[in-house]
């Protein structure tokens, strides 16, 4: 929980610091990327959804740097208890974090395909769909940094609404499929988007189990909300 | 030299007289420990499992040593020292004056921080404390000298200079000598005062790679600055500070999950 000292050693301080740092600017560009991937979605910005694949890179290089500083860090500094707990934790998170970019990636890539589409009910529900996952994203990495496990469980009850939202739109949009059967292609490319969103809220799920473990030492068993996509 | 007189043989007989529970080996209740007016160890209750390595961490002048000192009595030479509370190895107070020194000797064996050699041959050096208890006839003698040495993985590099002196051996030779030298007289429990922290990396990892094997007969309780040898060789570990007894559990615990403030404080390094 509250890390109540700094280390004696100074250094070991900013060494944690820095990759807490990394994960933090990474956990806001793939906020921020499944954010403007939807906004382009939305509104058929197919040079924007260019930009969003593109930047995905940025987040490939942050994770390798985060992998080599934590490693870096564990051998330097040999970290303990709950020192080791938030490296290993970070390790992972970064891994996450950038495959929530590969969603945001996959959905931008959607966008062209769903150009000259006409009006698909169903598309109406996913902007509020991506907002409750990126924002379970961004609470869960604020409790990463904060250490605040309570936090964290309360991430994991969010993730039910992610997978009602899920639930309906599939409905919506395999109703939508068989009334309308030309649109079964640009359909089933929304239903991608709302399966990657909706392992968004999967994989804010799965780090709030870290950050619980980092800051209580403990697991998170029988998490509420669990998901049984 | 404490380290040669620790332990002697213990007959079958006298190891079933006393029934405790096989699982502790060294059984410490409402310990306080006394230099003078210092009150250097508080009331410290915990039982030391048989079989098994505990490490003893904690910062300088936290009572670390005391604590082994204590198990052994040798702060009983120095006057103005002394011990209150039961400290009972198979089920017997050794802490009782009326429990004989000599019988102690036998049963805990103590390693230094600075190997201490005696200034005689090798051999010498593990007969020693096995001619001061036992008679033996010169094969048994250095059949029982080999044993030690081996198991010291110490023979390999000198049973063919059994006769030079003993000063001759690097630090970490020397410790094993030590070490056979204490389990020469077959102890129980062997006790480690910082091993390791005058030997150079391999050295320190042979030491160790020893209290892992030797694990399996033996039990073991070592003393160590360096944390991380704790991690490595132990499966309990004990924190002290200001001669209290902190946290005590699994390593595995106490180094991924210590349950106590100051005990996370000064294995993540920040302590005061």
């Amino acid at each position: 929980m509250q890390q109540s000292r700094e280390h004696t050693l100074k250094a070991f301080d900013e060494d944690l610091d820095r990759l807490r740092a990394l994960i933090s600017q990474m956990g806001g560009l793939a906020e921020h990327a499944i954010g403007e991937a939807m906004r382009c979605l939305v509104q058929r910005d197919v040079e924007g959804a260019q930009r969003v694949v593109t930047d995905d890179k940025k987040l490939d290089v942050l994770e390798v740097e985060t992998e080599r500083r934590a490693v870096q860090l564990i051998a330097l500094r040999a970290p303990m208890a709950s020192d080791l707990r938030d490296v290993v934790a970070a390790l992972k998170i970064s891994g996450v974090v950038e495959r929530i970019g590969d969603y945001a990636k996959n959905i931008a890539k959607r966008v062209p395909q769903l150009d000259n589409v006409g009006k698909i009910e169903p598309l109406s529900l996913l902007p509020e769909m991506a907002r409750i996952a990126t924002g379970m994203v961004h609470d869960v990495l604020d409790a990463f940094l904060e250490r605040d496990a309570q936090a964290a469980v309360r991430v994991c009850e969010r993730d039910d609404a992610v997978d009602d939202f899920y639930d309906s739109i599939f409905r919506a949009l395999l109703t939508h499929m068989m009334e309308n059967p030309q649109s079964i292609g640009p359909s089933a490319h929304l239903l991608f988007v709302a399966k990657n969103l909706e392992r968004v809220g999967d994989h804010a799920t799965n780090i709030a189990e870290m950050v619980y473990y980092a800051a209580t030492g403990e697991h998170m068993t029988d998490r509420p909300g669990k998901s049984g996509s | 030299m404490n380290d040669t007189m620790m332990a002697m043989r213990i007959t079958p007989a006298e190891m079933s007289s006393a029934p405790v529970s096989t699982s502790v080996a060294i059984d410490i209740r409402d310990l306080d420990f006394y230099y003078g007016k210092s009150h250097a160890l508080k009331d410290v209750s915990m039982a030391i499992p048989a079989g098994s390595v505990t490490a003893i961490i904690g910062p300088s002048g936290c009572g670390k040593s005391t604590l082994l000192r204590t198990i052994n009595r040798i702060y009983e030479i120095y006057p103005d020292q002394y011990a209150a509370g039961s400290i009972a190895i198979e089920g017997r107070n050794v802490l009782d004056r009326r429990y004989p020194l000599s019988e102690l000797r036998r049963r805990v064996g103590m390693v230094f921080q600075k190997p201490t050699p005696f200034p005689s041959s090798i051999r010498a050096n593990v007969a020693f404390a096995l001619s001061y208890y036992e008679r033996f006839s010169k094969s048994e003698l250095s059949d029982r000298i080999e044993d030690a040495l081996r198991q010291a993985a110490l023979w390999d590099e000198v049973k063919d200079k059994l006769n030079q002196s003993a000063l001759g051996l690097s630090g970490g030779q020397q410790q094993r000598l030590c070490i056979a030298r204490t389990l020469a007289v077959r102890p129980e429990i062997i006790l480690l005062d910082e091993p390791t922290s005058a030997l150079d990396p391999i050295s320190t990892a042979k030491l160790e790679e020893l209290i892992h094997e030797l694990r399996k007969r033996f039990t073991i309780v070592i003393v160590t600055h360096n944390m991380q040898q704790a991690a490595r060789v132990s499966q309990r570990t004990a924190f002290f500070h200001l001669g209290e007894l902190v946290e005590f559990g699994k390593t595995s615990d106490i180094f991924t999950n210590p349950r106590e403030q100051r005990t996370k404080d000064y294995i993540t390094g920040r302590f005061g």
